[in-house]
């Protein structure tokens, strides 16, 4: 079964997310995953369906764009069993802004075999703040932390890396 | 043995009944939480309700976590209620019921607990700090039909359950 990745970005209102997932919901779309956020006063949500063709998602969603939404439908083939991840870090780095603050930081994650599974960033007034979910292959997290100290200090920014487990109960 | 229940079961969301501790039925449940909590790898604590029984049940053992401070070893409380709690801490938690995902929540590091032990119905008293009184917690609320899902931090602090190396 084909599943579809759906963006929806525009100005934020109330009852978005009523009016999104209502339009798919007539067309029979099954919501599966979705999250949604505030990026500077933009609403901006991503979600996963099954149970519709992309020309029906569109058609179902194209009454929104009168209220400046652009939504974006394209099918995508369902998850396959990922191999066991790594080891879960968090990696905070805040600072003074400056020109490519997340292109340096999450080469170095990727360098060193790190996937990042969540991400925010946020500019508010002078300060940066990028906070990022890290799977980080077993045994390496020491070495990866020693070359994030280097690239936040040449970015001259803060950096910290700490573990992040969960207890099962 | 009984299996774990899992969600969305109606038994995890319902409210566990108070339970006469000296109930030989409810000694025999006592018996059975702890046995499939010792048969369970990784597992530190089972509610009835996770084994589909809705009572005021529950046995924990933390011994060795390393994020535990104060220990109590293994032991199975019966209508346990929290009196007091302090210092309040946010953590990463997951649960044998709710097996694909983890959520941050906020938990007392440090709590009194209120109970009596099943077999005597002796009232007991429980001081405790960090990992157990997070455990703790976490029984208590599956004994009153919560989720940590009903305590997530954020809608942004729910992730996927990974299989780490
Ligand atoms: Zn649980």
């Amino acid at each position: 079964m084909h599943e579809l990745a759906i963006t929806v970005i525009g100005p934020d209102r109330s009852g978005i997310v009523a009016d999104v997932s209502e339009a798919l919901a007539e067309v029979g779309a099954n919501l599966t995953d979705s999250t949604m956020t505030r990026l500077r006063g933009h609403f901006a949500m991503t979600l996963i369906c099954n149970g519709l063709s992309s020309q029906d998602a569109e058609r179902a969603l194209g009454p929104l764009a009168t209220g400046g939404l652009i939504a974006t439908v394209r099918p995508v083939e369902p998850e396959v069993d990922e191999a066991p991840a790594g080891e879960p870090y968090l990696v905070s780095v805040h600072g003074a802004d400056r020109l490519g603050i997340v292109a340096a930081v999450t080469r170095v994650v990727a360098a060193a075999g790190g996937n990042i599974t969540d991400l925010t960033t946020r500019l508010t007034g002078p300060l940066y703040l990028l906070v990022a979910e890290v799977d980080v292959p077993p045994g390496t997290a020491d070495d990866l932390g020693e070359r994030l100290a280097v690239v936040a200090a040449e970015l001259d920014v803060d950096v910290s890396l700490r573990r992040s487990d969960s207890e099962i109960l | 043995m009984r299996k774990v229940v899992t969600a969305p079961a109606a038994v995890l969301s319902t409210p566990g009944a108070e339970v006469d501790a000296c109930d030989p039925g409810i000694v025999e449940l006592a018996g059975e939480l702890v046995a499939i909590m010792r048969a369970s790898p990784g597992c530190v604590g089972l509610a009835a309700p996770q084994i589909g029984v809705s009572a005021q049940v529950f046995c924990v053992d933390v011994t060795g976590h390393p994020k535990a401070a104060t220990t109590h070893g293994e032991f199975v409380l019966c209508n346990a209620k929290i009196i007091e709690a302090s210092r309040w801490r946010p953590g990463r938690e997951g649960c044998m019921s709710v097996p694909d995902l983890t959520g941050d929540v906020r938990r007392a590091a440090r709590i009194v607990v209120e109970a009596v032990r099943p077999g005597t119905g002796e009232p007991v008293t429980i001081t405790t700090d960090a990992f157990e009184a997070r455990a703790l917690q976490h029984e208590i609320d599956h004994c009153a039909g919560k989720l940590f899902l009903d305590r997530v931090a954020g809608a942004h602090a729910v992730y996927q359950r990974k299989v780490y190396l």
